[in-house]
């Protein structure tokens, strides 16, 4: 290493190309290849690190945080009232909604006077961090052990209601996400302002 | 003029100077809270018992204590007196106990409601109440009914304040609402369907510290913390013309009149300013509003950002 290359080197990482003789030995070249194909063979016998993804899946933690679910209720009625906690809170600013006022004869339909006409999520922005399961009043939306899926456009990752909301003979189960903690919590009728 | 210590602070005041206003000279966190009290509101307060506070000392000629929680909106200061407002254990129990009051009957319909973020009793919730209510039975609720085609109102939320009989009274000649029946069965009402017409009607709004009398046409377009508040003012023969303007984009989503740190508003508006001009061009835009800095209106709201210049960074170096 030259005075100068001390000079430049800002980080003192870089290394010195070295142009020495091979020995006879290296000139053979056998026991090099050799000592990589010992590497590669002792593989076979190890345990296999990747899986064959769809067929196999790995599992998932019962909290994961990964695609939104937009919860019904027990009647079957939509939970969310477009408050817009959800979208104060997130951090991405990915949520946005309109709101709109139940109507008298769908009254099965929301369980509240106001519910969101338009719901959307852009999963591209979405940082999966949960913060509007937590900021949600009405228990309506939580985060399920769902993947987001590829897609080919990126308009296909703006999520609206039609993929939100849960349907009703294909219920997410998300009970495993409220810790018992949280349920019991909710039992205390002193704090069942949520009914 | 008077002296008076609030919380171990004094002012000197003029006779007549209720202690609520006192202490507002002072500022800070001396003030108590008021729901029903508004200063542009004659008679108003006294309602709510939200702002009671102890008298440690009636007056220099008399030092006793008043022997009990008085409400400061009501009661005027004398020469010496000593009033503990939060130093006091006692007010603080007692104000606990009005907001659990309060809330005995009022919904817990803050996501639904349209108030929610500007609402005097959220605030008074969230500064001082509990945040557990021991209340188990029913609530009690009234038949809605349809007052108008401006101001949608529920009466569920009416903490019966009465400031909304008080604007009616004073800022037009007929008042058409009040509170009917007596007791725990009193509500708000004009009996008479679809009757507020008069042109200052829309102060009632502004005046009401719950949710009991909101917008129609704003009502579910937007939540008042992802608008963006404006002054902004118009030549109007009926009214000062002085109003915020509430934005969304470019969109003007609603109008109100310009409330203080209290939550009152001193120059009212008429309807026509208030339902009518929802175009920003019909506007004179001054400035963006001032708002309180604990206020969720403020969220998301980027203040005092320094942004880089890069017109000449060159020059700016070489200066």
């Amino acid at each position: 290493m030259n005075q100068d290359s001390t000079k430049i080197s800002l980080t003192n990482r870089s290394k010195v190309v070295s142009n020495k003789k091979m020995t006879l030995l290296e000139r053979f070249y056998l026991p090099a290849v050799l000592k990589g194909m010992s590497i590669t063979l002792s593989h076979f016998f190890k345990r296999e690190v990747t899986i064959q993804y769809p067929e196999v899946k790995r599992p998932f933690s019962d909290i994961y945080r990964g695609m939104h679910v937009l919860k019904l209720d027990d009647e079957g009625r939509e939970r969310c009232t477009a408050c817009g906690l959800c979208a104060l809170s997130c951090p991405a600013e990915a949520i946005t909604m309109i709101a709109a006022e139940r109507k008298e004869d769908e009254k099965d339909l929301y369980r509240e006077e106001k519910y969101a006409s338009k719901y959307e999520i852009n999963m591209l922005r979405c940082i999966f961090c949960g913060d509007c399961e937590s900021a949600c009043p009405k228990e309506a939306i939580f985060l399920t052990n769902r993947i987001v899926p590829s897609q080919y456009k990126r308009i296909d990752f703006i999520y609206g209601k039609d993929v939100l909301v849960e349907k009703k003979d294909a219920r997410v189960d998300v009970s495993k996400r409220q810790t018992p903690e949280v349920l019991t919590f909710k039992q205390d009728k002193s704090k069942s302002h949520n009914k | 003029m008077f002296k008076v210590t609030i919380d171990n602070k004094s002012i000197e005041v003029e006779p007549g100077t209720t202690i609520l206003q006192a202490a507002r000279m002072i500022g800070g966190s001396v003030v108590p809270p008021a729901m029903c009290y508004h200063s542009e509101l004659k008679n108003s307060g006294g309602k709510c018992r939200s702002c009671m506070v102890r008298v440690a000392q009636g007056s220099t000629a008399d030092p006793r204590p008043m022997p009990k929680l008085v409400a400061s909106c009501r009661t005027e200061v004398m020469d010496g007196m000593v009033v503990e407002n939060l130093t006091s254990p006692l007010v603080v129990e007692a104000r606990k106990a009005v907001v659990e009051f309060l809330l005995l009957n009022h919904p817990l319909d803050c996501p639904v409601c349209d108030q929610a973020g500007e609402c005097d009793l959220q605030n008074l919730g969230y500064e001082h109440g509990a945040n557990t209510s021991r209340f188990e039975e029913e609530k009690r609720t009234y038949e809605k009914i349809d007052i108008g085609n401006l101001i949608q109102f529920n009466p569920n939320r009416c903490i019966l304040c009465y400031r909304c009989v008080y604007a009616a009274d004073q800022l037009t000649e007929t008042r058409v609402h009040g509170i009917l029946y007596r007791g725990e069965k009193s509500e708000i009402s004009t009996f008479i369907h679809q009757a507020i017409e008069n042109d200052f009607s829309g102060n009632m709004i502004d005046v009401c510290p719950v949710g009991a009398l909101t917008d129609k046409t704003f009502r579910f377009k937007n939540r008042v913390w992802f608008l963006k508040p404006m002054d902004a003012h118009r030549e109007c023969p009926k009214c000062s013309g002085k109003a915020t303007i509430w934005f969304r984009g470019d969109e003007v989503y609603r109008v109100t009149g310009r409330k203080d740190k209290y939550g009152e508003v001193h120059d009212f508006i008429c309807n026509e300013c208030r339902f009518e001009k929802k175009n920003s061009a019909d506007w004179i835009i001054e400035g963006p509003r001032k708002i309180e800095s604990y206020s969720v209106i403020n969220q998301n709201h980027y203040k005092n950002v320094v942004i880089p210049s890069v017109i000449n960074p060159i020059k700016e170096v070489m200066e």
